[in-house]
């Protein structure tokens, strides 16, 4: 299993490289219309004000934040920032920014980073975005409104300023996230949702609400030769099977694909040699709910787990568009053990256990599941008769998404069906079986371990990253062991690209997100792109 | 006339005030908010001070009746709320998906009275004949059509295949980026007014007065374009009204598919998003559209037919 894993883990790796290693010498010029393929809309220009993807994809041309992620090297690395210095506390951080100007003209100071912080702190705006702030010191206070600024930042000079955090993690992990963008304090707020002026590599030009946006090229940018495209177009097309006619059509130059068109493609020459995979961080899972006797009893969450055949459903419902998962974290992160073995199909074993946790003559419960294909309706379908084996009746509660979380937040539920992001940052990732963390939050089984607890707790006052990883690794560990969900699968999102595009990259965090600075077209593109 | 028109307008009234009541009344006992809809996707967690000042932002922590009367209060000031979304009024959501919405209604209905009523026309000419047979099963087949797949074999055909026209998208002023949606929106209405014009024209073809024109010498060409047309064109006008007051709300899939950015669309977002006061206003514009061009089609009787008194 672990080979199997391991190579395919390695293969995505040598898609993903093969497709940033086409490219030679950058060219510059020309046009990309890249897709959003999440809907056919979306909510704002102003990326704080929403937490959704799609906006995502349309912000990160638009907008730069304090810290990036780069996917190369699967950490956040400074954007906005020359350099960083560390407190010996490990606490506080001083940063001096690097020379950068914002689309209508103005020049980055310290001032903009904290105004930006400060506005997503700001209670009465409401602002989604302010969860990527919650580390640094005094934001709880402003939300609470005991405070009307956040003491945790300090303006040194124009260009330089200091961020105090609450714990010893590495801030780049919450501030690299582009919902917490850096914003001009000069440019006037109700603009930001219908004209966004920010530090990115491309300007907007054009917007056609529930169509498309048009970019060009921002000229000032701060990265020297970049960006390498004159234009940039983003369109929204939540409809898979007219993505892919419009990709093969050539109208589109890069197309997300689900599990049905990563099979066709992968069997099409001239489209299998442009797919770009990576095992995003996202684990699917069922999570069991603790309020339910018979889930209070880790014997039957494990039998579970060996009860299901995970594989064939992973082989004939997703195509192979997933990595089986071994616990929480996923493979990619730095605290994920290789050594760890998931739980085997093995249903006698799972009977073994029905029958020590005293529910030999079965039990039933109900899933709670949206209509996606890949981790909703279908999947508990394909599950039913490998539980029934076991003398386990479970039964599909149909729900639309939104419905998903209120019934969770609810607490109105026996078990759930779900891809919870659990990455790239393990610390955050774990929080979400800390005992203190509420329900609402994202301790959505209510888990509650005290040897986990613990071991969570030292990791967040751990300031060696190689030690925080260890005592994640043993928390992850101990997650398998407790099985306090079904683990079904870590995402492999695949995304299809034309044979002139060129700089794409492999983020594990969100594939459909990339740094549109780095992306150029060749001599082979049409004459459209031209 | 100004009679009949104030009349349907004042009529209008009571229609609004239903469907605005019953969408209010539908969207607040079922289950899922907005709110709840920034947390779906599973990957960002909305911090818990951040939820609670939304509901408090947006009036969702009020009781029904109280979030009713201020949906009324702003409705009869023209105000139709704030989206929860975009945070930015609703016709402000509204009014760039309004025009991209009519060109694809009219377009679609330009396409299917173009075609359906001359093929049921001339069908209802010769009852009985190849001609006529061919037209009925093309027009039984254009009804039972289901719209989204009979889009993607025209992108097939047309964009991918032939490379005639562009698979999805919208240009303002475009005629080539219109048709393929036009044609798949257009095909249901055409199928319906070839057979309704046919059965018209078949029931007046028969009709007394067109015998006695028959008997009088009347030539047949003369005979179809001034008796048996003018008093078909009641009925093909009838179905044209309520097919073209329809199309908009019926765009939805449409839309969707080629990536249209209409009403439909936005209704379908605002829906999974439970951005109520946008459902609300996409469906207030939907019902406001279907009851003026039946208003319209009510105003053309009386100059098609003066025998029918429109006060």
């Amino acid at each position: 299993m672990l080979t199997r894993l391991g190579l395919m883990a390695a293969l995505a790796i040598g898609t993903a490289t093969a497709a940033i290693a086409q490219g030679e010498t950058p060219q510059d010029g020309g046009r990309l219309i890249f897709t959003a393929g999440y809907g056919s809309s979306i909510t704002s220009l102003d990326i704080t004000a929403t937490p959704h993807t799609q906006d995502e994809i349309f912000s990160k041309a638009i907008n730069a934040s304090l810290y990036s992620w780069d996917p190369v090297k699967a950490e956040p690395v400074l954007e906005l920032a020359e350099s960083v210095e560390k407190s010996e506390d490990g606490r506080t951080y001083t940063y001096k920014l690097r020379d950068a100007t914002f689309h209508d003209g103005s020049k980055l100071t310290a001032d903009d980073v904290i105004y930006s912080y400060n506005r997503l702190a700001d209670p009465e705006k409401a602002l989604p975005g302010a969860q990527q702030i919650l580390a640094i010191e005094g934001v709880e206070e402003v939300q609470n409104g005991t405070a009307d600024t956040i003491s945790g930042l300090k303006k040194i000079d124009d260009m330089t300023f200091s961020i105090t955090m609450t714990d010893l993690a590495d801030p780049g992990w919450s501030l690299m996230s582009n919902f917490a963008p850096i914003y001009s304090k000069d440019y006037p707020e109700d603009k930001l949702a219908s004209q966004p002026n920010g530090l990115g590599p491309f300007k907007l030009v054009n917007y056609v609400p529930g169509s498309k946006a048009e970019y060009e090229k921002f000229e000032d940018y701060y990265e020297e030769g970049k960006p390498h495209l004159d234009k940039l177009e983003i369109v929204m097309m939540g409809e898979a099977a007219a993505r892919d006619v419009a990709f093969r059509n050539g109208e589109i130059d890069v197309n997300i694909l689900g599990p049905v068109q990563y099979e066709a493609y992968g069997q099409e020459a001239g489209l299998q040699d442009h797919l770009l995979e990576v095992a995003e961080v996202y684990t699917r899972n069922i999570g069991f709910n603790s309020k339910v006797e018979a889930f209070q009893d880790k014997r039957v969450r494990q039998a579970i787990n060996h009860a299901i055949n995970s594989e064939v459903i992973i082989s004939k419902l997703l195509k192979d568009k997933a990595y089986p998962a071994v616990s929480w974290l996923p493979t990619s992160s730095p605290a994920f053990d290789k050594e760890a073995q998931p739980y085997a199909y093995d249903p006698e074993k799972a009977k073994e256990l029905l029958n020590e946790a005293g529910y030999g003559d079965g039990l039933s419960f109900s899933v709670t599941a949206t209509p996606n294909e890949s981790w909703g309706v279908p999947i508990v379908e394909a599950i039913i008769p490998m539980l029934a084996k076991v003398g386990i009746t479970a039964t599909v509660d149909p729900v639309e998404p939104p419905v998903l979380s209120d019934k969770i937040f609810a607490d109105n539920f026996d078990a759930f069906i779900w891809s919870n992001v659990s990455g790239p940052n393990a610390l955050e990732a774990m929080k979400c079986f800390y005992s203190k963390t509420p329900q609402t939050a994202c301790n959505y089984v209510k888990f509650s371990n005290p040897e986990f607890d613990k071991l969570y707790e030292a990791a967040g006052q751990e300031a060696d990253p190689n030690k925080r990883n260890e005592l994640l690794k043993q928390a992850n560990n101990l997650l398998l062991e407790e099985a306090p969900v079904w683990f079904f699968n870590y995402n492999k999102a695949v995304m299809a690209y034309q044979p002139w595009v060129h700089g794409l990259q492999p983020n594990a965090q969100e594939l459909a997100i990339q740094d549109y600075a780095d992306l150029w077209i060749d001599d082979s593109a049409p004459e459209s792109r031209k | 006339m100004s009679r009949f028109i104030l009349r349907r307008v004042l009529q209008m009234i009571p229609t609004i005030l239903a469907v605005v009541l019953i969408i209010f009344v539908i969207f607040s006992v079922v289950p899922g908010s907005f709110v709840s809809s920034l947390l779906a996707e599973g990957r960002n967690v909305t911090n818990a001070q951040v939820v609670s000042h939304l509901n408090e932002q947006f009036g969702l922590d009020q009781p029904l009746p109280v979030r009713l009367w201020d949906y009324l209060s702003g409705l009869v000031q023209g105000d139709l709320g704030t989206s929860y979304r975009t945070r930015e009024p609703v016709w402000q959501t509204i009014a760039p998906r309004l025009w991209p919405s009519i060109k694809l209604a009219l377009a679609a209905m330009v396409l299917a009275a173009g075609v359906g009523i001359p093929l049921g026309f001339l069908a209802a000419l010769k009852p009985g004949s190849v001609f006529d047979s061919a037209t009925m099963v093309v027009a039984v087949s254009g009804l039972s059509l289901p719209e989204f797949w009979f889009g993607l074999l025209l992108m097939y055909a047309f964009a991918l295949q032939l490379g005639w026209l562009p698979s999805f998208g919208y240009q303002p002023g475009s005629i080539s980026h219109v048709i393929l949606p036009a044609i798949a929106l257009g095909v249901s209405p055409m199928a319906l007014l070839a057979r309704t014009t046919r059965s018209g024209v078949l029931d007046v073809m028969n009709a007394d007065f067109v015998r006695t024109g028959r008997a009088k010498g009347v030539s047949e060409p003369r005979l179809v374009r001034a008796h048996v047309a003018r008093n078909v064109l009641v009925l093909v006008l009838t179905t044209m009204g309520l097919q073209i007051g329809a199309l908009m709300g019926q765009a939805i899939v449409i839309e969707k598919l080629f990536s249209w950015p209409g009403i439909g669309s936005l209704l379908v977002d605002s829906v999974a998003t439970r951005d109520i006061p946008v459902v609300q206003g996409t469906v207030l514009v939907i019902v406001l559209w279907f009851l003026i061009i039946n208003m319209l089609v009510d105003i053309a009787y009386a100059v098609i037919d003066p025998r029918i008194k429109v006060g």
